[in-house]
């Protein structure tokens, strides 16, 4: 949300703003979503890698409904 | 919140868990574990076990860091608040773990113990600034995951010259115990723990990357998929799981792509080697002595190392004999085969670590699962026809 002075930073998680430290990740921009463990960012999501993965379970779930030709 | 609610959709874990049950073959058993407490947490918070077939069963592993500290590392902080006159600092889940004498962290406190719970490394660091007259020490604890933060702390106490600030380092190693455990007579002679696979830690591997599993893989032939912390990557990890059992592969797989690389945290991996090295032994509860799984802090950093600093020497603590925690953290044993499950040992009363921590297997079940166990009976015949499945 926000970048501070000494490797700090501002997130929002779930509508509450807490600052936390960025000193353990690399490169993180305003507007990325970090992976936080007591107070650091230990790492950034990868929003392609994160659709991906999505569109792996919808696929499973259509094809799942025509081989069981969508009984439930 | 973005990245959470998708992956907790119950419409599409249900049909996750009929292609689960689809592909399973009836003939055969698949037991996992979940190495990680989160993972435990998850399966139980969420009913992951209801969504699957009865011949796919999930083990609990150790990855809980409070379940598997001993009592005697504890009784080392207590000793350094009541005996010492250090402020002792430590993350809420550590404050309830039972120690010697009837005591835990927060019964010292009790006690006059200046022990204060904090949220990360840094408050403790905040806090031994604030008194710079009293000797300030952080009791850190846990995986992979907390590993980085506390060399962050020391690394940057030795930067400012944090003189009243020491670390009492109880950091331990994901690979080091998943070996333990492969080579425990119950998994390699004796058979009473079936492992045909292993659903890999979720914020660890962000750290360490997948790579550091390949050796379970190639080593031991156990599949491992890393599966992210929310109900359709642990959902989704178990069928990955199932297709590789049916193929009779076994490699590592990674579901969390999403924040896991091969190489991890490549920054967090150097700074934690920078200021730890690792112990030739740790006692671990459950597990006893594991050679080479955990950290302590490097020479050059001795001066905020508690251990050095308080010349403090461990002495092993054997657990309360009642408590199960130690074949539980194994897989020898699930907590409704503990006699003081639930009656003596609640979360309110933990008599064991495995009670104390949302992510232990006793207080998950506890928590989410416990009203599972009770057959459901029913007194009038209209309540038995409308309830009955």
């Amino acid at each position: 949300m926000e970048l501070r002075p000494n490797d700090q930073a501002v997130v929002n998680l779930g509508g509450i703003r807490k600052e936390i430290s960025i000193a353990l990740v690399a490169d993180v921009q305003v507007g990325d979503y970090v992976i936080v463990h007591v107070g650091h960012a230990i790492g950034v999501i990868d929003p392609e890698e994160a659709q991906r993965t999505l569109a792996l379970f919808a696929e499973m779930a259509q094809s799942l409904e025509t081989a069981t030709g969508a009984a439930t | 919140m973005k990245y959470i609610d998708e992956f907790r959709d119950g419409d599409l874990a249900r049909q996750i868990g009929a292609r689960i049950a689809a592909e399973a073959h009836p003939d055969r058993s698949y037991s996992f574990m979940e190495f990680c407490g989160g993972h435990t947490h998850a399966i139980s918070r969420y009913g992951v076990l209801e969504l699957l077939p009865p011949n796919v069963r999930m083990i609990h592993g150790p990855g809980c860091p409070v379940c598997v500290l001993p009592i005697g590392r504890i009784d080392l902080a207590i000793r350094l608040a009541l005996e010492r006159g250090a402020i002792v600092c430590t993350y809420g889940d550590t404050m309830r773990v039972p120690a010697s004498d009837s005591l835990s962290l927060i019964k010292a406190k009790a006690r006059g113990g200046d022990i204060r719970m904090v949220y990360s490394a840094a408050d403790a660091m905040a806090i031994a600034r604030a008194n710079p007259q009293r000797e300030v020490v952080f009791f850190a604890i846990g995986f992979e995951t907390t590993t980085p933060p506390t060399a962050l702390a020391i690394r940057d106490a030795a930067r400012e010259g944090l003189a009243n600030f020491s670390v009492l380092c109880c950091h331990v190693l994901t690979p080091s115990a998943i070996t333990h455990i492969l080579e425990s007579p119950e998994v390699r002679q004796l058979g009473t723990v079936p492992i045909d696979g292993f659903i890999g830690p979720a914020h660890v591997s962000i750290v360490i990357g997948s790579a550091p599993y390949d050796h379970f893989a190639e080593e031991y032939r156990k599949p491992v998929v890393i599966a992210g912390f929310e109900p359709l990557d642990v959902m989704q990890a178990i069928l990955m799981l199932v297709r590789q059992v049916n193929e009779s592969r076994a490699h590592v797989e990674n579901e969390f792509t999403r924040a896991v690389t091969p190489e991890g945290n490549l920054k967090a991996q150097a700074l934690v080697s920078e200021v730890f090295e690792l112990r030739p032994s740790f006692e671990w509860r459950g597990l006893g002595e594991v050679p080479y799984s955990a950290l302590k802090i490097r020479e050059t950093f001795a001066a905020f190392d508690a251990e050095r600093r308080f010349d403090l020497n461990y002495t092993p603590v054997a657990d309360n004999k009642a408590c199960e925690c130690g074949a539980i953290l194994r897989g020898v044993k699930k907590p409704t085969d503990c006699k003081i499950f639930g009656t003596v040992c609640t979360p309110e009363n933990p008599v064991g670590s495995c009670m104390v921590s949302s992510e232990g297997a006793c207080a998950a079940h506890y928590t989410y699962g416990r009203f599972r166990d009770i057959p459901i009976v029913a007194t009038t015949a209209t309540v038995i026809e409308e309830a009955a499945p």
